[in-house]
């Protein structure tokens, strides 16, 4: 096979068992590659699961074996879920809420990442270290007394509990990620602006922010799934059927039409489209957002 | 901190000594833009956390039904749920087997898939996206679909297991069986665990590999000298997000079994829900919310402080 004898030295490194190493290479990429495909049926298998139902007519749901194609497609099955509760005000709640608390958490969180990434006070450290361990908390430790606050300030069964928690530094995730994107950026940068007469407030939203846009986007895209996603403190403060997000929508209709398996695979398939959606566009912030706050946690 | 507060008494010594402070005027101006900018957070860190946590162990000391005024109980609170609640204690016992079964079984699974995914895989970006997109769909949606392939006779779950001709639990309807389809279940939302161990991955010198394979490493060898000590601040990080996580659970419960079948998934969480806002008994449920607060903090800090003996940081011991 191999032509000519490899200096001993190569032999010990790459000569010798490169071979073997080539062979095994094509085993172990093919198992790799099972493994994978395998894996991905395995994750794949409850979408498929949820889709085939919800176009499924109900005498065909259930069935043993159960059928994979549905036949006929009844796509009006989405037409109906989506009618028989008011499944657009729930989006357009939704969307208020989420867009609101978006934008509350980028200006906050980026404000705020700008004073721990660039300036210097007395006690910033401390307070950065108590950032990181407010990390930590169980927010439902919390939740009692703010929902004592909130009644008191007459806030229940409105958004701003909502929505103006998120205006006062967001999450110390955020927070995190966007100082350590800031000290990415180079310190020259400010100190041309200060000898150009910026002060810092300007310096940072004509200069950094525009540099953070990835950041910022990183931020938004998991600020909009958060607040999209959120269930428990909004089953806590909207009790008022009109004012559901699409969370307490669907568990709404769960409640009222528990097996109407079809109708409901349609409505959680309709209510997670928008967080698949925005996944598959941004993605490579998705998993660059986790990598900064994970792997520099 | 020693020098920070050496700095503050000489700045001190000196305010009293009526010399001008060492602060300059451009240092005191940034320092006071630095707390205007961090001020959203400090109000919201002292109005929205701290305040409550101070606010809920006050509550946790009475006997408050919400509508009537507060009444002062002492320890009254936490004297019947350490003695006289049995529920307290199931929802401590379901609470702590879904967390030490899920945190591990979680963490090697999202390593196993980070390991995969660091492979040559042709088409890896699509694997990728398959394996963390349960990650980001809403939990309400999430519990629906799972509601349903738990279904014992129609779900797809027991129809697969009857191919092999066994008939499968009842899964999330059987006392036995509820807490562990709950477990199976967040197995399948380990993506971001996967993404967070893949960037460690990536993270590590390939420099590193290639002298421990000159010295004769094989690939396990690689993996147990090299990857794992290398890997373990991120696994460290992971466990303890993923311990606090699994603690909140509550949203499943909530839908799939509300809290059944016989209080077999009465998660803390959950009866902390109830308590408060189902029976109104918010010094009841402030108590068990701070234990909530203090086992999560006394576990979180007791693996931070573990991390000494088991976790790599390089620098401070030598090259590898």
């Amino acid at each position: 096979m191999a032509t000519g004898h490899p200096p001993r030295t190569m032999r010990n490194t790459i000569g010798l068992p490169s071979n073997r190493y080539q062979l095994l290479n094509w085993t172990t990429r093919t198992l790799i590659h099972l493994l994978a495909l395998a894996g991905a049926a395995a994750f794949l298998v409850p979408f498929l699961w949820m889709i085939s139902t919800s176009l499924k007519p109900m005498e065909k749901i259930f069935q043993y074996p159960p059928q994979w194609m549905p036949d006929p497609i009844l796509w009006r099955n989405y037409i109906e879920a989506l009618t028989v509760m008011p499944f657009g005000l729930y989006f357009r709640n939704s969307i208020y809420v989420t867009v609101l608390s978006v934008v509350g958490q980028i200006l906050s969180s980026a404000v705020v990442a700008y004073g721990f990434a660039r300036l210097r006070f007395p006690g910033r450290n401390i307070l950065f270290i108590i950032l990181l361990a407010t990390m930590m908390l169980p927010w439902q430790v919390t939740m009692i007394p703010l929902f004592i606050l909130y009644r008191s300030l007459d806030w229940i069964n409105t958004y701003y509990p909502l929505i103006v928690p998120n205006f006062l530094g967001g999450s110390p995730f955020f927070i995190f990620l966007l100082r350590q994107f800031f000290l990415t950026l180079p310190l020259e940068l400010d100190e041309a602006a200060k000898l150009d007469g910026c002060g810092p407030f300007r310096i940072l939203w004509q200069i950094l922010l525009p540099l953070a846009i990835p950041g910022l986007t990183t931020v938004a895209i998991f600020s909009f799934l958060w607040n999209w996603n959120e269930f428990l403190w909004p089953l806590i403060v909207l009790n008022d059927v009109d004012k559901w997000t699409i969370p307490l929508g669907l568990n709404g209709f769960r409640d009222q039409y528990g097996t109407d398996w079809n109708h409901l695979m349609a409505a959680s398939f309709v209510a997670s489209l928008p967080v698949i959606i925005i996944f598959f566009i941004f993605q490579g912030y998705f998993i660059q957002g986790i990598a900064t706050t994970g792997a520099k946690g | 901190m020693r020098s920070r507060q050496a700095q503050i008494g000489q700045a001190a010594d000196e305010l009293a000594a009526g010399k001008r402070p060492r602060m300059s005027g451009i240092a005191r101006k940034e320092a006071i833009a630095g707390y205007v900018a961090i001020s959203p957070w400090l109000l919201g860190f002292l109005i929205f956390q701290l305040a409550p946590i101070l606010a809920a162990f006050y509550i946790s000391s009475t006997e408050w039904r919400i509508l009537s005024a507060p009444e002062f109980i002492g320890v009254r609170n936490f004297d019947k749920l350490l003695f006289k609640d049995d529920l307290f204690w199931q929802s401590i016992k379901v609470t702590v087997i879904y967390v030490i079964f899920r945190v591990p079984v979680s963490a090697v699974l999202s390593l196993a898939l980070a390991l995969l995914m660091n492979q040559q895989l042709a088409g890896r970006r699509l694997f990728r996206t398959i394996y963390y997109l349960p990650a980001v769909i809403p939990l309400v949606a999430v519990s629906m679909m799972w509601i349903w392939i738990f279904n014992p006779e129609y779900g797809v779950l027991n129809s697969f297991i009857r191919l092999f001709g066994i008939e499968g639990p009842q899964w999330i309807h059987s006392s036995r069986w509820a807490l562990p389809a709950l477990i199976i279940m967040s197995l399948w939302q380990v993506g971001t665990g996967m993404v967070i161990f893949l960037a460690g991955l990536q993270g590590i010198p390939a420099h590193l590999y290639e002298a421990a394979t000159i010295d004769g490493a094989n690939t396990w060898q690689r993996f147990l000298k090299v990857t794992l000590p290398m890997l373990s601040p991120v696994v460290l990080f992971a466990l303890v997000m993923n311990v606090i996580g699994s603690f909140q659970i509550f949203t499943q419960a909530y839908i799939m079994t509300a809290g059944g079948p016989g209080n077999a998934t009465l998660f803390l969480v959950l009866y902390i829900y109830r308590n408060a806002f189902e029976w109104f008994h918010m010094g009841y449920a402030s108590a068990l919310a701070w234990v909530l607060f203090v086992v999560v903090l006394v576990i979180s800090l007791a693996m931070l402080r573990s991390s000494e003996h088991w976790v790599h940081y390089e620098g401070r011991i030598g090259g590898a």
